[in-house]
């Protein structure tokens, strides 16, 4: 039996945000894994993140892990890779199978943080190759450099169904449609909107009926719902696809920590009775992250740093005032991340108006864009004279990287982060691009109604290859991912502040500033 | 397929080009890549065939959890494909129900 201060089980976000704590408090701190490589799905995450500076917004998801694993090597955390945990008793004793042989372990507290393993739906010829999780497409292409299929349907329209199709389409696939069987789309608005303009069709109140093939998936029948979530007869359509993406939500992997005895419930999943600190009904187990309920990986690093100063004070290694300063910074900031629309509290729900007391976008939750008549009425949208930045964000979600960026004081979330950006009156946009690079929805465009004469210019964010050069032209899409108008484009800027977000400059009929959102090279 | 050049990822870093052996063909992968990687790159998606139906399973969760894609791997079966490296000269066969050969389970 080998012995430690503190066991952390899991080395995603929120198990090494722990470890973390743990050890910089003075703790000899052990961390297992059954993975072969450290940060959980971190490495997976390659857009930018949503919420705050405090909480690494408009940093990609992989950078934040690299970050993540050099903080815990810094502090002396020990990471045991390829390592099972398959027992754990409430002595704070567990078992961990290394592969060839069993080691067992012992610690003042353990923090379980096992994260959550994808949902699936059943549906004739489910189980055919071709048909995988959202997530799973997304080690394959992420990790592995390897495109899951040609043309890919997409179930689920929560922020994995919508950030994952992205990620398709930046691999090189194609995305036949996104379909749901809600009839709003789950996720963020602004993901769905990124995705639609390049012209994926989203298909609400919709269900798959068949995957269709012999050795492999060869198409999809899918099918209208009605509000008891039936199939409507006579309403089958057949999509010619060879993969099925399934994201239709995660399920806490409590499994291991349910094995202590500790008290559960059910919560979206089973799932410990935790206090604000993550410590179950045992004193001295923790859980943080997935684990204890489904959030972002953002609000799963806060968990695990609270956890890990909980452990530290349940065995006296750090002091009660020290434990309340340090615990009150992150119980803030997770509580930033917990408001707006999205937040816990108002899962489920239907939300008619934001805070501002604006109606929401109903073709937004419909068909995962915003129709023109809608646009107005947000804070972000304007017309003004010369280069300024029209902002599509029109949900209360917590993130504010725009105010930062911009240099030139054009753009105001204000205190709380969950509030719609808008643009500042008597501000002047200099065209430099940094709000629409930093933008994690990518829903910032900077537009010139009157840039010559009968043109104008729209600035979008640009995240594709092969990469557009000056003087390619194309044709505009709009919000929709219809071809509204030729155009050419005037600039490309991808500067490093800007990660990999190329600013794109197009040309375009002045008329059609307010729609042309997207860019494509072929001419139809 | 291959993903020759990533638009947030640049190049993939991967191991040194190696040769394994599928049902007897030859491939090629990269080192250390799960197996799974390189099968999926070459076109392979039926990594099984169940004992009792005997239809085909494939890639599902990717990341050891979930048993589709085990594979017959240097003998031995039952082999996660998508969680085990692969190596210069393994021999990776289609599982049968529980073993390489087709006829056996029948």
């Amino acid at each position: 039996m080998k012995r430690y201060d503190l066991i952390v089980i899991g080395a995603g976000p929120a198990g090494l945000s722990a470890a973390i704590e743990g050890a910089k408090a003075g703790m000899r701190t052990v961390v297992f894994d059954e993975n072969e490589k450290p940060g959980g799905q971190l490495f997976k995450q390659i857009h930018k993140f949503f919420g705050s500076k405090e909480h690494k917004a408009k940093i990609r998801g992989i950078n934040i892990g690299t970050e993540l694993l050099d903080e815990a090597e810094k502090a002396g955390v020990e990471v045991n890779l390829s390592s099972t945990v398959i027992g754990i008793y409430p002595e704070k004793c567990i078992s961990v199978n290394k592969g060839d042989h069993i080691e067992n372990y012992r610690a003042e507290s353990i923090i379980v943080a096992t994260g959550a393993a994808e949902r699936m739906i059943p549906f004739k010829g489910w189980d055919l190759p071709g048909v995988l999780g959202a997530g799973a497409a997304q080690t394959m292409m992420n990790l592995h450099g390897v495109m899951p299929g040609k043309k890919v349907v997409m179930v689920g329209t929560g922020n994995v169904g919508l950030v994952v199709s992205f990620q398709l389409l930046q691999a090189g696939c194609s995305v036949e449609a996104l379909i749901d069987a809600a009839p709003r789309v789950g996720g963020y608005g602004v993901h769905a909107s990124k995705v639609a303009r390049t012209g994926v069709p989203f298909l609400l109140s919709h269900t798959v009926v068949e995957a269709k093939g012999k050795d492999h998936v060869e198409s999809v029948v899918i099918a209208q719902v009605d509000e008891k979530f039936r199939t409507i007869p006579g309403t089958e359509k057949e999509i010619e696809a060879d993969t099925i993406c399934i994201a239709v939500g995660l399920n806490p992997m409590s499994q291991l920590v349910r094995m202590t005895g500790c008290e559960m419930q059910d919560a979206g999943g089973l799932v410990p009775v935790c206090n604000e600190y993550g410590e179950t009904s045992i004193p001295g187990i923790f859980a943080a992250g997935d684990v204890s309920g489904i959030e972002e990986a953002s609000s799963a690093m806060i968990e695990g740093h609270i956890a890990g100063l909980a452990a530290a004070k349940y065995t006296g290694w750090i002091d009660e005032n020290e434990f309340i300063e340090a615990v009150k910074i992150r119980t803030s900031s997770l509580d930033k991340l917990r408001q707006g629309m999205f937040a816990p509290q108002n899962k489920g729900k239907k939300i008619e108006n934001t805070d501002e007391g604006i109606p929401v976008s109903k073709s937004l939750l419909e068909k995962g864009y915003m129709d023109d008549e809608e646009m107005e009425r947000y804070p972000g949208v304007v017309k003004k004279a010369g280069v300024h930045p029209v902002i599509e964000c029109s949900q209360n979600i917590p993130c504010d990287p725009c105010q930062e960026a911009c240099p030139f004081g054009c753009i105001k979330v204000g205190e709380r982060i969950t509030d719609l950006p808008a643009v500042v009156e008597d501000s002047t946009c200099r065209n430099c691009g940094a709000c629409v690079a930093a933008c994690p929805g990518q829903a910032i465009f900077l537009v010139n109604e009157d840039a010559e004469e009968k043109m104008g210019t729209v600035s979008l964010p640009y995240e594709f290859l092969p990469r557009p050069e000056v003087g390619d032209k194309g044709v505009a899409l709009d919000r929709s991912g219809r071809v509204i108008c030729d155009a050419e484009v005037v600039k490309i800027q991808n500067v490093g502040s800007f990660d990999r977000t190329a600013v794109l400059t197009m040309k375009v009929p002045k008329e059609y500033t307010s729609s042309a959102r997207f860019f494509k090279k072929e001419v139809y | 397929m291959r993903i020759e050049e990533h638009p947030i990822l640049g190049e993939y870093k991967k191991g040194k080009k190696v040769k394994f052996s599928f049902d007897g063909k030859e491939l090629e992968g990269f080192e250390g890549e799960p197996i799974a990687a390189a099968l999926m790159a070459s076109g392979v998606t039926t990594h099984r065939h169940t004992r009792k139906k005997g239809t085909p399973r494939g890639i599902f969760c990717a990341i050891g959890r979930c048993t589709d894609c085990v594979m017959v791997v240097d003998g031995e079966i039952n082999v996660r494909t998508c969680i085990t490296p692969l190596k210069e000269g393994m021999k990776v066969q289609t599982q049968y129900g529980l073993s390489a050969d087709k006829e056996a389970e029948k």
